[in-house]
């Protein structure tokens, strides 16, 4: 695999306060466990990019290799490796992931 | 949503379901283990087109040695434990990892 995947998800996650490597995009997930996410983020209001692994085999493949996690989708906040999933649900029903963001500096409604 | 026929070879179906019992009930030593074949409810989607495979699993473990550590690095720990299947054409884990009490 080439290094060149690894260096674009370290700026890509450098840039962006929030990021969610999935399955389709944000408006089509193309995975009921990418819609579980993106609809939690939705819910909350919070604003992330995208990446979409179905149309970069490279992505797909580094992302797993990179954050030394098997499946997608992967949330990135503030260039720390949250979870998949369940993860994210279960942190969201706890309300950690309200926590998470409020502590990381990122907007979010919590009115929802 | 079921878009296909349940998964119908019974023995191969047992067969990956055993194995990862077998592997983390080894490892962990669980207080509660449950392992559900999910894959007939994928069926049609990506990770499992035919309908067949045995590709998506719930997993629910109580387990002492989960105390203390971080939700990744319980969800690490099963997936290092099980990546022979993923090798083997698992798809998707859903995971619900506890320690006793929680």
């Amino acid at each position: 695999m080439s290094e060149e995947v690894l260096d674009r998800i370290r700026r890509d996650i450098d840039e962006h306060a929030v990021v969610l490597y999935m399955k389709g995009t944000p408006i089509f997930p193309q995975c009921g466990f990418s819609a579980a996410v993106v609809q939690v983020l939705g819910r909350l209001g919070v604003k992330f990019k995208g990446f979409d692994v179905l149309t970069d085999p490279s992505l797909r493949e580094g992302i797993k290799r990179f954050s030394d996690w098997p499946t997608i989708p992967q949330l990135y906040v503030k260039g720390e490796f949250i979870g998949g999933c369940d993860i994210i649900r279960e942190m969201y029903q706890t309300g950690e992931l309200q926590g998470l963001f409020a502590e990381k500096g990122i907007a979010y409604n919590d009115a929802a | 949503m079921e878009t296909g026929p349940p998964t119908t070879d019974k023995e191969y179906s047992m067969r990956m379901a055993d194995r990862i019992r077998e592997t983390l009930q080894e490892a962990l030593a669980p207080i509660v283990l449950e392992v559900v074949d999910d894959s007939a409810r994928h069926a049609g989607h990506a990770g499992n087109p035919g309908g067949v495979g045995e590709t998506h699993f719930q997993i629910r473990v109580v387990a002492a040695g989960f105390a203390g550590q971080s939700r990744v690095v319980r969800h690490r720990r099963v997936n290092q434990l099980l990546a022979a299947e993923f090798g083997r054409g698992l798809h998707a884990l859903q995971l619900t990892l506890l320690a006793p009490g929680e």
